[in-house]
């Protein structure tokens, strides 16, 4: 695979000091955590109150993060492009020996569209979830948590070193873990958090050992420090951080071989599978990705193997969308694709990472709009996942219809909707770096534009198949509203592709790429990638679309269907390759302490203790034998004597 | 005139005290055979002090005999409180701390 | 060295019976023999004041002690002829011979050369000599070795004392418990019977004569009973007619003989006022 590196230019992390509304920066994280530690911690002190107040609580400090947030992007637009990086140094985090960690705020473009993504989706997600959890008796904890998850993610993109980063992202991985399991007295919510929870860890394994690598490599976890020092470093140690940083993205991102826990997570309630595991927290491996360019710049076999990975993962996902019937986990799979978009993007190097982001972007507003929708239709269907169980609610949830398909327009890629312009991008730099790469993201897109189809029929076209007693209706205002938002944001993200901008924009942190021919027009490319849809919509029509839908999955089905639905056997695989051998190595290591390392030590002890008994029957407690003993001690001294006189 | 037969006369006393400790089993008895041992070491002493002219050795002999007398008076008190108790002189009924 | 010879040979043998004499109180008196011999051997080797200490201090008090815990220990107490530990008696045997014979042999090979003599040593008189030594040179020895003996008085008082654990049974308390005794089980509460008293013997190994002419087993000491040297009243009587007859004593009729015991006919007629 051929990829330009030469041609690529690293910008160095280089921050100007903070000031104006830039030196509240801290404030933008410091809300959500007091707000999580007054909802989590307070709740003992003043339940009523909390349990009255608390999710309004909880919305306001994000709502704030949001403004101070907006109000810092403007701040950053009114300066000159050459110092649009921003650093704040709070104090030292610690420091042991040569390694000096603070805690350290970055603000770039980078992260400054990421704050704005976090805390603006995040505020309408909270919006939400005031209607949709609203019977819940834990709502204040529910509230407490996500504000938590909010605070973690910012830490993790506002930090200014791997450090930070890596605190943040296990800040994540406990929200998520405690979101995913927020129902847990549902055993499958449980297994569900557990599972999250341990495929994290490896992922967690490859960043921590990533960081231990570049401290040993550059002295520092700063990401000035190693930026400015990545050219001198060996070809193998950066490809080494960068394949472990690619693992610690997996883990995150749900990317393929780790991608096994995105499914279930979907266990949580929709607010949060809308909020993290679509719009912010498993695109952290995407925003690893492209922060540490500095590093995959230089690692040629890093950035080839995130293509593969996001290759194989977009496809992936994709079938497994097509084969799931459960609303939440089809769009899960769809969201595992999406993001498989974006690491290829990212893993394509300089001339993807704004499209990755951008991408990113787009992609957390439909998906959240969508998510909130299916959300919105549980809503009204008692709780029910099963698309097989809707039909022709169209009538039933205009609104969320409406918005609904806002959203699936802009995934599809329908023209001039958001989706369109990104995923188009990402497809066209795929090409012009290597044709199979981006045979595959147009194939990708294709079974895209079948799956969200085969979805959007399901649940609001068609005859209705509702379970009996259940009468669906319109969400409340507080759940419509950031839906109509999220929308909007769907139908209109593509305005920040508009004479480039986002690409310039981003140009001080991903640097700034040569122009590469695509091997045709972009206009006929993009037409190509619109028809590649418009077949799979088309498919979609003839295969679900016309036909009535049986209300229950239908069991004879063609082996390819069968493994999809079986999440392509990813359970199956981890189980083979990693949980029976580890099993099997356990158990042998146990009937080796057993048989061995205690066979030695109880059987010395044994040994021991025989001889002891032996020898303790010299010990027969008469003194009669005792002085024999003495008698037979003096004669061998005096024997001693003679025989060194004598001699 | 040698002393040697003095100090070859000591040996054996010694000897059959050592004997007499080992196959006696009366506690008086094994005492007694200490003592035998005892005056035999004083014999030799004795005849040191004589053989090189000095009074050390009787010195040596003396503090032996007060010794002794300390020995046998603590000795015979156990003997009579094990008695009281077990009934028993036999050292070889004091046999209880063993294995 | 005249002496040495007479001596040493008994004091071998005393020694070695020491060994075989199945009696502590043998043994001690064997002990005794060894000891004495040892003083004249030690005025023999100009030693005159451990003559002394040997007699005084060995022979006369710590010997004597022994034999005093013979006596209370039990002078019949001796011991039986098996050893309880296998292959002691052979091993110590062999130890000993071994012993022995390497110390004879050791010994015996050195030559210690001319004898000194205790002339100029004991030009100011032994005892002066040593005490000299004692009060100079051996002075904090002596001080430790006196500590040590109170240390060992002390001990021995501490290991034979008793402590009291109830309080002392007084004689009302006594009087009031045998007839405690006599009401419940009607044990005798007078004193035990007294031992026979007959015309030519008042022992108390003899045992008193119930009017009906049978033993009374009270009126001896059980320990007496056990060792087996209860005398037998009729053997007794039995004995006195060859007396009798020696003395020209007319034989008595039975009938008009006196009783054996009893006020009656005990201050009258007795043998001893015949004689």
């Amino acid at each position: 695979m051929s990829l330009s590196l030469a041609d690529a230019q690293i910008p160095v992390v280089d921050p100007g000091a903070a000031d104006g509304v830039l030196s509240l920066l801290w404030l933008v994280i410091a809300l959500p955590l007091a707000g999580a530690v007054v909802l989590l911690l307070g709740g003992a002190l003043a339940r009523g109150a909390m349990d009255r107040w608390g999710h309004w609580l909880g919305t306001a400090t994000v709502a704030g993060s949001f403004a101070l947030s907006l109000a810092a992007f403007f701040a950053l637009l009114g300066r000159d492009e050459a110092d649009r990086q921003v650093g704040q140094s709070l104090w030292t985090w610690f420091e042991a020996g040569g390694l000096k960690v603070g805690m350290d705020l970055l603000y770039d473009p980078l992260n400054a569209l990421f704050l704005l993504l976090i805390t603006g989706v995040g505020t309408l997600i909270h919006v939400y979830s005031i209607g949709y959890m609203e019977h819940d008796p834990r709502r204040r904890r529910f509230f407490g948590y996500l504000n938590l998850f909010v605070a973690a993610m910012l830490v993790l993109v506002l930090s200014a070193n791997f450090l930070g980063v890596f605190l943040g992202w296990e800040g994540v991985g406990l929200a998520s873990y405690l979101l995913i399991g927020f129902w847990q007295h549902k055993p499958s919510a449980a297994a569900a958090a557990k599972k999250a929870f341990v495929i994290n860890r490896v992922g967690d394994i490859g960043l921590s050992l990533a960081i231990a690598l570049m401290f040993a490599t550059f002295g520092s976890t700063d990401f000035s420090v190693i930026s400015a020092a990545s050219s001198e470093a060996g070809q193998g140690t950066l490809n080494a951080i960068g394949l472990l940083l690619l693992l610690g993205a997996c883990g995150k991102s749900a990317q393929v071989p780790l991608q096994a826990w995105l499914l279930d997570a979907m266990e949580g309630p929709t607010p949060v599978s809308a909020l993290i595991h679509a719009a912010t927290m498993v695109t952290a491996g995407v925003y690893l990705v492209v922060r540490s360019n500095f590093i995959f710049e230089l690692a040629p076999a890093a950035q080839t193997a995130t293509v593969v990975v996001a290759t194989v993962t977009l496809l992936w996902g994709a079938v497994l969308g097509c084969a799931k019937d459960d609303i939440k986990k089809a769009l899960a799979g769809s969201t595992m694709s999406q993001i498989g978009y974006m690491m290829l993007a990212a893993g394509l190097g300089v001339a993807g990472y704004a499209f990755a982001i951008f991408h990113l972007l787009t992609h957390g507003f439909f998906k959240a709009n969508m998510f909130l929708g299916a959300g919105s239709v549980m809503h009204g269907m008692d709780d029910d996942v099963d698309m097989r169980h809707y039909g022709g609610l169209r009538k039933y949830m205009p609104v969320t219809f409406l918005t609904f398909a806002m959203g699936y327009l802009a995934i599809i890629g329908f023209p001039l909707f958001s989706g369109f312009w990104s995923k188009d991008k990402i497809i066209e730099t795929a090409l012009a770096e290597n044709l199979l790469v981006g045979l595959c993201a147009l194939l990708g897109a294709g079974i895209t534009g079948f799956y969200m189809t085969r979805l959007m029929l399901m649940t609001f076209f068609g005859e209705k198949r509702w379970e009996p007693g259940v009468h669906p209706h319109e969400s409340p205002k507080v759940m419509t509203v950031p839906l109509v938002v999220l929308a909007a944001l769907s139908v209109l993200g593509g305005v920040l592709l508009l004479g480039d901008w986002i690409v310039e924009f981003l140009a001080p942190v991903t640097g700034v790429a040569e122009h590469h021919e695509p091997p045709l027009p972009a206009l006929v490319i993009t037409t190509i990638v619109v028809a590649v849809v418009a077949l799979g919509v088309a498919a979609a029509w003839f295969l679900v679309g016309r036909k009535e839908v049986p209300r229950t999955a239908p069991t004879e089905v063609s082996p390819v269907v069968r493994a999809a639905r079986a999440d392509l056997y990813g359970d199956q695989l981890n189980d083979v390759l990693v949980v029976r051998p580890g099993t099997s190595l356990a158990r042998g290591l146990t009937t080796m302490d057993r048989v061995g390392v205690d066979g030695v030590v109880e059987g010395g002890a044994a040994a021991l203790g025989g001889l002891s008994t032996v020898g303790r029957r010299l010990q027969n407690g008469f003194v009669r034998s005792y002085a024999l003993s003495v008698v037979g001690g003096v004669l061998l001294v005096v024997l001693a004597l003679l025989a060194v006189n004598l001699a | 005139m040698s002393l040697t037969p003095y100090i070859v006369l000591s040996a054996i006393l010694f000897t059959i005290g050592a004997v007499g400790v080992l196959t006696r089993r009366n506690a008086l008895v094994v005492f007694m055979c200490v003592e035998l041992m005892l005056n035999a070491c004083n014999l030799a002493l004795v005849t040191f002090a004589k053989q090189h002219g000095n009074l050390d050795g009787q010195v040596a002999a003396f503090f032996v005999m007060v010794v002794a007398a300390a020995e046998v008076v603590v000795g015979l008190a156990i003997i009579m409180t094990i008695f009281r108790t077990r009934r028993s002189a036999s050292v070889d009924d004091a046999s209880l701390l063993k294995y | 060295m005249t002496a040495f010879w007479i001596l040493s040979p008994v004091m071998v043998l005393a020694a070695l019976g020491i060994l075989f004499v199945r009696k502590a109180v043998h043994a001690a008196l064997l002990l005794a023999v060894v000891m004495m011999s040892l003083s004249v051997l030690y005025l023999v080797l100009e030693a005159p004041f451990l003559f002394a200490v040997q007699v005084i201090v060995y022979t006369g008090a710590i010997l004597m002690l022994f034999l005093f815990v013979v006596m209370l220990v039990g002078v019949d107490a001796s011991d039986s002829s098996v050893e309880t530990i296998r292959g002691q008696r052979l091993a110590a045997t062999l130890v000993g011979l071994a012993l022995g014979a390497v110390l004879v042999l050791a010994v015996g090979q050195v030559s210690l050369g001319a004898v000194t003599g205790m002339g100029a040593a004991n030009a100011d008189g032994n005892v002066e000599g040593i005490a000299a030594l004692l009060f100079t040179r051996y002075v904090f020895a002596f001080e430790a070795i006196a500590a040590l003996l109170i240390t060992a008085a002390l001990g021995a008082m501490v290991l034979a004392h008793r402590e009291r654990l109830t309080p002392k049974q007084t004689q009302g308390e006594m009087a009031a418990q045998r007839m405690r005794d006599y009401a419940e089980s009607g044990k005798h509460p007078g004193p035990l019977p007294a031992p026979g008293v007959y015309a030519r013997h008042n022992a108390v190994d003899t045992p008193a004569l119930l009017p009906d002419g049978s033993i009374s087993e009270l009126s001896v000491s059980r320990v007496m009973q056990a060792r087996g040297v209860v005398r037998s009243a009729p053997a007794l009587a039995d004995d006195i007619d060859p007396i009798a007859r020696q003395l020209g004593v007319p034989d008595q009729d039975p009938a008009r003989a006196p009783e054996t015991s009893g006020k009656s006919g005990a201050v009258t007629d007795t043998e001893e006022d015949r004689a």
